[in-house]
């Protein structure tokens, strides 16, 4: 702990990387004093998926009324606080830029460090802030809307990536998915929520990569479109008994793949840990799964930490601060941004 | 509608057809375009979900020397890679529905610019996208089987696929 202080340090978290904008404050970055999060899912939800344009728009009415409420909500001034950490990367140039920017005129204002953070790494961060301290060494499954990556961790910002997906991400095939099932968006929640109960008896592809890390999904989904084109799936009326057993077993097979490679790459390098992470992390199924298949500890945030929030940006921020990475005011966006590159 | 439209009907162009039987096979035709490619070069394509148009593309990647997976870009619309001979930028219409929304993507720093542009789901946007351009659509057969029909509007890509051809035929010997 060189060059901090002994007083506690309360950390403010901006975070605008994709549809969310969110503001957050933490407590020695395991404490969460608010954690406000204003989604723009309704309003996305009609384009099936994000909009870069109408998210910065979004972003920009949002940002102070929820970094005042994040700072209300703590009961907090801006001279309680010991630094701004921001997410820089990775995520829409246009929305992260609303977050950097309003992050280094409030730092400048304030008089307080800057800290820049990667969205990726603030989703394993996450797990600081459940019950039980994560230890390293750790394997991180990273699965999100936009990304599934598997990573090593062998100590604070010491990340590197194992695998990741070759084509599809496993949120983004959820999407995808359940698209083409007629059963709308975000694909991840609504998939769960009709298959609750359903025994899957569909036979769908799973892509193995033996000898790698990286995952694929872009086979089964064109399988299970192939499959949707021939039950004639009409998104005005209810879905059938045969469109939920397809959903289910989609799910069903993502899921295998998902914790069998996670459970494999934990074995072979021997790590304490796995850490869930990312929005498809709050999938009950996937959760389940994991815990019973794992031979070591699964720890896993709370549904309202897995996806985009702040309270894992001001935590991340918090171990960078300890670590003395601070950022000047020439702090930019790195929309490409991925995990291991972090400066 | 807009161009593409104008490019299906162009009745002096035959368009080149190559019969795809494998993920592999897409994947080897996306690299030979990826050699082909220069500075500028638009490519459009048009195909169902899992139709092989992410497939072809990392191809396409793997011909301009960039060594990474190109995943898709659906979630996130633009991926760029900057590690080849040329940038490539690889831009996922398909989440959008109205040809408006396209436009106010603002996608002409990459569709004019000294990259390679790999657009998936062209259709959605055909009026918004450059004129000259070449326009691939891929057709699902059989569950590994995939037409690929190639149809190029501007003299620059009827060479770029009069090589293509060539290069083809060099493999058959």
């Amino acid at each position: 702990m060189t060059g901090v202080d002994d007083r506690e340090m309360k950390i403010l978290g901006i975070e605008t990387s994709c549809d969310e904008t969110a503001a957050a404050v933490v407590k020695d970055g395991t404490e969460i004093l608010s954690n406000v999060i204003s989604s723009q899912v309704e309003l996305h939800s009609r384009y099936g998926g994000i909009v870069p344009e109408v998210a910065s728009r979004q972003h920009l009415l949002s940002i102070t009324p929820i970094v005042q409420k994040a700072l209300a909500d703590a009961k907090v001034r801006p001279g309680d606080l010991s630094a701004i950490a921001v997410t820089y990367g990775p995520g829409l140039a246009g929305s992260l830029l609303v977050g950097v920017n309003f992050a280094k005129a409030l730092a400048l204002a304030w008089e307080l460090p800057l800290i820049g953070v990667n969205h990726l790494e603030a989703h394993i961060y996450a797990n600081w802030l459940g019950p039980d301290e994560p230890e390293f060494p750790a394997i991180s499954l990273i699965v999100s809307g936009g990304h599934t990556e598997l990573v090593l961790l062998q100590g604070h910002g010491i990340i590197s990536r194992l695998g990741r997906t070759r084509d599809d991400a496993a949120g983004e095939a959820f999407d995808k998915v359940a698209r083409a099932l007629g059963l709308g968006y975000p694909g991840g929640p609504i998939i769960e929520k009709a298959t609750q109960g359903i025994t899957p008896t569909r036979r769908l592809p799973r892509a193995w990569i033996k000898g790698s890390d990286d995952f694929s999904f872009s086979g089964i989904k064109t399988a299970v479109v192939r499959l949707a084109e021939e039950l004639k799936i009409s998104s005005s009326t209810k879905p059938s008994q045969a469109v939920l057993d397809l959903a289910a077993s989609f799910q069903q097979a993502v899921v295998d793949v998902l914790v069998t490679k996670t459970v494999a790459a934990a074995n072979k390098r021997g790590v304490e840990q796995i850490l869930l992470a990312g929005g498809v992390a709050a999938n009950k199924l996937l959760r389940q799964t994991m815990v019973r298949n794992s031979p070591i500890p699964v720890l896993i945030p709370p549904p309202i930490l897995c996806t985009d929030n702040a309270a894992m940006v001001a935590c991340c921020g918090y171990f960078r601060f300890l670590h003395g990475k601070i950022e000047n005011c020439d702090l930019d966006v790195v929309p490409g941004l991925s995990l291991g590159s972090s400066k | 509608m807009g161009p593409l439209q104008v490019t299906r009907t162009d009745k002096k162009v035959k368009p080149l057809q190559i019969v795809s039987n494998s993920p592999e096979q897409t994947r080897k035709i996306g690299m030979k375009l990826g050699e082909l490619a220069a500075s500028g070069d638009v490519i459009l394509l048009v195909g169902p979900l899992g139709a092989g148009k992410t497939c072809l593309t990392q191809g396409i990647a793997r011909g301009l020397g960039i060594h990474e997976y190109t995943a898709s870009p659906s979630f996130v619309l633009v991926r760029e890679y900057h590690q080849g001979k040329l940038p490539l930028y690889h831009i996922d219409l398909y989440r959008l529905d109205r040809v408006e929304e396209v436009a106010q993507l603002g996608l002409d720093d990459y569709l004019y610019g000294d990259g390679v542009c790999v657009v998936e789901w062209a259709d959605k946007g055909s009026s918004v996208l450059p004129e000259e351009h070449l326009l691939i659509e891929l057709q699902v057969v059989s569950p590994l089987k995939r037409k690929l029909s190639f149809m190029p509007k501007g003299t620059r890509y009827m060479k770029m696929l009069w090589k293509l051809k060539v290069m083809k035929q060099g493999d058959k010997k």
